[in-house]
């Protein structure tokens, strides 16, 4: 059956940002999420997703041809759509301050260049990243959870949380127990991302959904409602340790359920590809799929991001060659 | 931080510079291209701008008979005699010309049509030299493919082709033909002659034997000129029911074997269950693509009442991010309607839509002031009984009725003298196998629509036509 859900007077306002709020949920969703089985009911409830066709779909919105004016507006809106990252064992105090340099000042050669978004860290560097951006604007992120696997308990899971916005970390990016979702514990899944968003305080909650391990769109439509009515303010498709990471149809599918939940509630929720973004053609399908699929209000950096550390320089050559014509070697652009 | 997300595609236009269009062509006739003897010659024209892109020779019925007699020479003289093996290698040899000529073929066709280079560039060229890659791997293994020991060549093709996909309807005929050992004469429609003119000039660089393939432009008159020659063994005609009755008529009584490929009324079948997301794709696909100028395309959507709201909203939604306007930007969705005569008959059958109590929805879009445009539109509340359920209206117009049980959706969906396509859209394997089993048409798409493949066998039932194009089926009838 197809979800039976007409969108409520109130999805004309939902233009304007709100806030997510579990407790704001139509009636209908609210109930939803009160046991395993309910939830279960609700999400295999959702329209199936069939692979050819969101596939074809993904690959007929990629031949899209951005050039001249259109390009040069995409790659600034891609540059500040950016979460430059950098998440290693061996990421050092001097590596994270080096990153947070290049966010603030992507092209040192040009002022006119745009910051990107966020850095996401690791908690343990969030306190050195939030000294580096100071007042820049550039927000701090980090992973939690016990990042990338989310195999811990829920109190360490919540504590790693807790560490990182004391720290100053403007949003988390959690992952989900993909052990529990697969095994259809769709409650635990949903517990745990409400007490995660508790954890957060004032900050943004992105839930990491790392869908290579969920592997069908079926997966991935589901963890997105699943995550969307736990009251994540982002949705996310990887941790970047994980192969495939970000795919375009796989966004394609969180756009369209980030699109028709917005229509059944009023609220947006933003949505984040991370991992296997290394170019700025890449870029552009991602932001003609967000333009076309979920449409412009999530044209901004507040609703879409990029989790990538190489795309960013590859953008910048992008858009130097916009403005001067020629190509600069990868030497005239700053590793990190 | 975002003045505006506003997110313009700028223009992105194919270069015309790839094809070199002559100002007036002949016909192609015995190898070469020769003046008409009658010397008549008429204009074809850009539907996206009106503007004359070249001049074309019309071939009077002294004209047919001459290409007719060349290809007689032709096949009696070189191309029945040869082996299979031969023959598959001028086949090959074209499908790889077709291939390395394919943008300056989708350009062409473009130009010429008005459809979407993203269309030509991707579906109609591709196809098309994929057709001749297919059949010239049966040339040399005609024994093997089920019609008798020993099968023969037909003779002389006429063969008369629309306009709706120009190349890719003359790859159909053109290909399973000449694998067989048949030569063809054949005539593109009135409106779209520049690529078969172009493939003429293939045909030439491939070295194919002078007569094998004769390409006479002209309109009706040169039509029936093919196909009531008494020299021509074989007709095979693409187009309307109206025209495929004449020429049934024409050929009762000889001994010319006869295909037929006529038009369409096809339902798109949406289930409660169906992948709602890429249903609408499908039904978008299935009705938008190429203008509606779609001999199978989903004219009549068929969605079950307790989704029907919202399948439409989506719908809705979706065709305002069509893009409908230069068929050259690579960025274009929906091109130009064919000609003048098709945009009145479209206008007219929409505006029958309307009278007869059907409401009537286009998205907002601007549309060129030149050349010949219909915005992508969808008629709700429509019944059996309206025309615009029943006739075909080769548009961008969708009609959408809907059914309660399966068993009313079978009924409704053959309930058409129509037979040509059908789709389905439901997650569930079983009813996909009930349905298509239950459907009248000769080709029924199961979560997709409008997929061609060379593979695979292409025709209808009742009123749109007999016998199967593509796949092993093509072959039976250009061999005997």
């Amino acid at each position: 059956m197809l979800k039976p859900v007409t969108p409520p007077p109130s999805s004309t306002a939902a233009t304007a940002p709100s806030p997510a709020e579990p407790a704001d949920l139509p009636v209908h969703l609210a109930e939803a999420t009160g046991s395993d089985a309910a939830l279960r009911r609700f999400l295999h409830g959702l329209p199936g997703v069939d692979q050819v066709g969101a596939e074809a779909r993904a690959a007929s919105l990629g031949t899209r041809s951005i050039k001249t004016t259109a390009k040069e507006f995409a790659l600034d809106l891609a540059i500040r759509m950016v979460d430059l990252t950098t998440l290693e064992g061996q990421d050092t105090p001097g590596k994270v301050r080096a990153l947070c340099a290049k966010a603030v000042r992507p092209d040192p050669a040009d002022p006119g260049c745009p910051s990107v978004a966020a850095v996401c860290v690791y908690p343990d560097m969030v306190g050195t990243a939030r000294q580096a951006l100071g007042a820049s604007g550039v927000h701090v992120a980090s992973v939690a959870t016990a990042f990338p696997s989310g195999r811990a308990a829920l109190d360490v899971k919540l504590a790693d949380t807790r560490d990182a916005v004391e720290a100053g970390a403007d949003e988390i990016d959690m992952v989900i127990d993909r052990g529990a979702f697969l095994a259809g514990r769709y409650q635990q899944v949903y517990d745990e991302i409400v007490a995660v968003r508790e954890a957060c305080g004032d900050a943004h909650l992105k839930v990491i959904f790392e869908t290579g391990e969920l592997q069908t769109y079926d997966n991935v439509r589901r963890v997105s409602w699943l995550a969307m009515l736990a009251g994540a303010h982002f949705i996310k498709t990887s941790t970047g340790k994980v192969q495939p990471a970000a795919t375009l149809p796989v966004t394609l599918v969180m756009l369209e359920a980030v699109r028709d939940f917005r229509e059944a509630t009023g609220r947006m929720v933003g949505v984040k590809p991370a991992g296997g973004i290394r170019t700025a053609k890449d870029a552009i399908k991602y932001l003609v799929t967000v333009n076309e699929v979920a449409g412009p209000d999530w044209l901004d950096p507040d609703w879409f991001r990029f989790g990538a550390s190489t795309l960013l320089n590859d953008l910048l050559m992008q858009r130097t060659k916009m403005a001067t014509g020629r190509y600069s070697g990868p030497d005239y652009f700053t590793l990190d | 931080m975002a003045d505006k997300n506003v997110f313009d595609y700028a223009p992105a236009p194919e270069s015309r510079a790839v094809v070199d269009i002559r100002s007036s062509y002949g016909l192609f006739v015995g190898g070469e291209f020769v003046d008409p003897v009658g010397g008549r010659s008429f204009k074809t024209i850009s539907p996206a701008t009106e503007e004359v892109l070249a001049e074309v020779s019309e071939a009077s019925e002294h004209d047919v008979d001459l290409a007719v007699k060349a290809a007689r020479k032709a096949y009696t003289r070189v191309w029945s005699r040869m082996s299979g093996r031969e023959r598959s290698k001028y086949l090959f040899r074209i499908a790889r010309i077709l291939q390395e000529r394919s943008r300056e073929l989708a350009v062409l066709e473009s130009l010429d049509n008005g459809k979407p280079i993203k269309e030509s560039r991707d579906v109609d060229v591709p196809l098309a030299a994929a057709h001749f890659f297919y059949y010239a791997g049966w040339a040399d293994k005609l024994e093997h493919a089920g019609f008798g020991p020993d099968p023969q060549p037909l003779g002389v093709a006429g063969q008369v082709i629309p306009w709706n996909f120009p190349l890719l309807m003359l790859a159909w005929k053109i290909a399973p033909a000449l694998a067989c050992g048949n030569t063809v004469v054949l005539k593109p429609a009135e409106t779209t002659p520049l690529t078969a003119l172009l493939f003429a000039e293939i045909c030439q660089q491939a070295d194919l034997p002078p007569g094998v393939v004769n390409i006479v432009t002209g309109a009706g008159g040169t039509g029936r000129a093919i196909v009531a020659h008494e020299d021509v063994d074989k007709v095979a005609f693409t187009g309307s029911t109206e025209v495929g009755r004449l020429i049934a008529r024409t050929v009762a009584g000889t001994d010319k074997k006869v295909t037929l490929e006529l038009g369409g009324k096809a339902a798109n079948i949406v289930f409660d269950d169906a992948p709602v997301d890429q249903a609408v794709e499908g039904i978008v696909n299935g009705i938008f693509f190429n203008q509606g100028h779609v001999c199978c395309a989903g004219s009549r959507l068929l969605v079950q009442e307790s989704v029907a709201d919202e399948v439409l909203e989506r719908l809705k939604r979706r065709m305002a991010t069509l893009r409908v306007g230069d068929p050259l930007d690579k960025n274009t969705d929906v091109g130009a309607i064919n000609s003048a005569e098709q945009l009145a008959k479209i206008r007219q059958l929409s505006e029958v839509g309307e009278s007869e109590g059907a409401e009537r929805w286009s998205p907002a879009c601007d549309l060129p002031s030149h050349g010949f445009w219909f915005p992508p539109t969808v008629f709700t509340g429509v019944s059996q009984a309206h025309r615009i359920a029943r006739e075909e209206i080769f548009g961008p117009v969708l009609s959408v009725l809907t059914f309660r049980t399966p068993t009313e959706a079978v009924e409704k969906a053959n309930n058409t003298p129509f037979g040509l396509s059908a789709g389905v859209w439901t997650d569930k394997g079983s009813r996909i196998l009930w349905t298509a089993e239950k459907l009248r048409a000769g080709v029924v798409w199961a979560n997709t629509f409008n997929k061609f493949d060379p593979t695979s066998p292409f025709g209808g039932y009742q009123e749109s036509g007999y016998g199967r194009e593509g796949g092993r089926h093509g072959l039976e009838g250009y061999i005997r």
